[in-house]
């Protein structure tokens, strides 16, 4: 095996982003570097996000609030990208791939109310088109006019990262010139929160503080994230600013267990270096891993001991931190909202840091960023690397490669 | 059961313009189609309208209606 010869360049030209900390990609990037938490009341709450104040009455009535969350994402991605109005190539060129963890939770739980309390007749006509899986793809292509290829992944925890990977091979042999893709989560509801406490998930505590020894669960959040990719000599054609590469992709499974992590970090450690090699690279040449780091005890011990296998002793020299500690974990859209913050890393040259990380666990003894944000360094003359974690329930694993654009 | 045309235009009214339209777009005259109102809110039209008045309204009857005022003749029609 090895990298094939005549894959197409990837690159970045728009990212967006709704999550606890706000709306955008820049605020998520500056507030989590600042040190702020969007965090409270034990989730990672979009409090300050109205629908209305971004879309239409049609647009606010048909969405269920995840797909709400990834039309203002990809709206913001799209802009930044300077397409205006329309795809600049042919819409039939240009894909969407949307991620979510579940759907739309919210619309579930309330046609459910409308069916027990005023029977089958009433149950609303946009029920399924608003809580099935893909309804953010398909809301994402008919604002955007994408006519290419569409759909959506479900990979629990995994999802938006998967959404990337995919947007990224589709890109790469020429399925598409463009896509966007990502991932986005709303499911701040009792249920949910009671489905996730009945399996012990959830920090009791409130407190999102991965890799810390006192660490006691995550903490859920909603929001989304999108990226626009495009093909690096289409895009340079055009003129369009590119953000960064997606330089790579990897994905293994466990085939261990449901929810907890396979402990050793085989596997995820293996869609680590699959991520690397797809990217041309050797482990000594990441600068920089943003954690999958959910604060759960399994997860941040199997991933530490992930990285270690992927990169031996290089693993202690580099900075490895979580954005969870920032915002929650989004479930579907943490791996995009995640690789958004990577990219904001990469162009500003500035890591986050893992907030909360105060007492370290003997176990985990990598450099995980704590107390505040520092310079990005690395690259040795070319641009820094960086891997994006993205571990999941069912026991998905994605690594993502993201090189920062040449300066 | 006895409800007047302007009952009916006055619900009628309304619903739709909780589904997308100005309501001062939302003329006797005006057509779905000007008022981009597609099937699924007609179905969700003839929703309110049977928990209102009584009236069942099929996808046949729906599929006739061109404009706002067909739809309120209908609906008057049926509840007589």
């Amino acid at each position: 095996m090895g990298s094939l010869p005549d894959r197409r360049k990837v690159v970045v030209t728009g990212v967006g982003a709704v999550t606890p900390l706000g709306v955008g990609a820049e605020t998520l990037h500056d507030r989590w570097v600042a040190g702020d938490v969007g965090i409270s009341d034990g989730a990672g709450w979009c409090r300050g996000f109205d629908a209305k104040e971004f879309l239409s009455i049609k647009e606010v009535r048909r969405l269920d609030r995840f797909s709400q969350f990834a039309l203002v994402a990809s709206g913001e991605a799209v802009g930044q990208a300077g397409w205006d109005g329309e795809p600049p190539y042919d819409p039939l060129r240009v894909g969407c791939v949307m991620a979510t963890g579940i759907g739309g939770q919210d619309t579930v739980e309330t046609q459910l109310d409308v069916l027990r309390d005023r029977g089958a007749k009433m149950v609303s006509p946009l029920g399924i088109p608003q809580y099935m899986p893909n309804a953010a793809t398909a809301a994402v292509t008919m604002k955007h006019g994408l006519q290419g290829q569409s759909y959506g992944v479900v990979s629990a925890c995994a999802s938006g990262a998967h959404a990337v990977g995919s947007a990224l091979r589709m890109i790469q042999y020429g399925d598409a010139d463009a896509v966007v893709c990502g991932g986005s989560e709303a499911t701040l509801t009792k249920f949910a929160f009671a489905s996730f406490t009945a399996m012990q998930a959830l920090s009791p505590t409130g407190i999102s503080r991965p890799f810390d020894a006192r660490r006691d669960g995550f903490v859920m959040g909603e929001g989304s994230g999108v990226l626009v990719l495009e093909e690096a000599e289409a895009a340079a054609a055009r003129g369009a600013t590119v953000l960064a590469e997606i330089a790579g992709y990897g994905s293994t499974t466990d085939a261990h267990h449901l929810t907890a992590p396979e402990p050793t970090g085989g596997p995820a450690s293996r869609a680590i270096e699959l991520a690397i090699r797809d990217a041309g690279a050797q482990s000594a040449d990441v600068d920089y891993i943003n954690a999958h780091g959910t604060s759960t005890q399994l997860n941040d011990a199997a991933e530490t001991a992930a990285i270690k296998l992927a990169l031996g002793d290089h693993a202690k020299r580099i900075p490895v931190s979580s954005t969870k500690s920032t915002v929650g974990h989004l479930l579907g859209a943490a791996g995009a909202v995640e690789a958004v913050a990577t990219v904001r890393t990469l162009l500003t040259g500035v890591i986050g840091p893992t907030l909360g990380y105060e007492v370290p666990d003997p176990e985990l003894d990598l450099d995980y960023v704590p107390g505040e944000a520092r310079p990005l360094i690395g690259g040795n003359g070319h641009p820094p690397l960086a891997i994006s974690n993205s571990f999941a329930f069912g026991g998905h694993n994605v690594a993502l490669a993201v090189r920062g654009a040449p300066r | 059961m006895s409800v007047t045309t302007e009952q009916v235009e006055g619900r009628v009214v309304e619903t739709l313009a909780s589904f997308g339209p100005d309501q001062s777009q939302i003329t006797r005259a005006a057509t779905f189609e000007e008022l981009d109102i597609d099937s699924l809110d007609l179905v969700e039209l003839a929703q309110v309208v049977e928990d209102e008045y009584g009236v069942v309204l099929k996808g046949e009857d729906m599929k006739e209606l061109k404009t706002v005022g067909d739809a309120i003749d209908l609906i008057v029609e049926r509840a007589e």
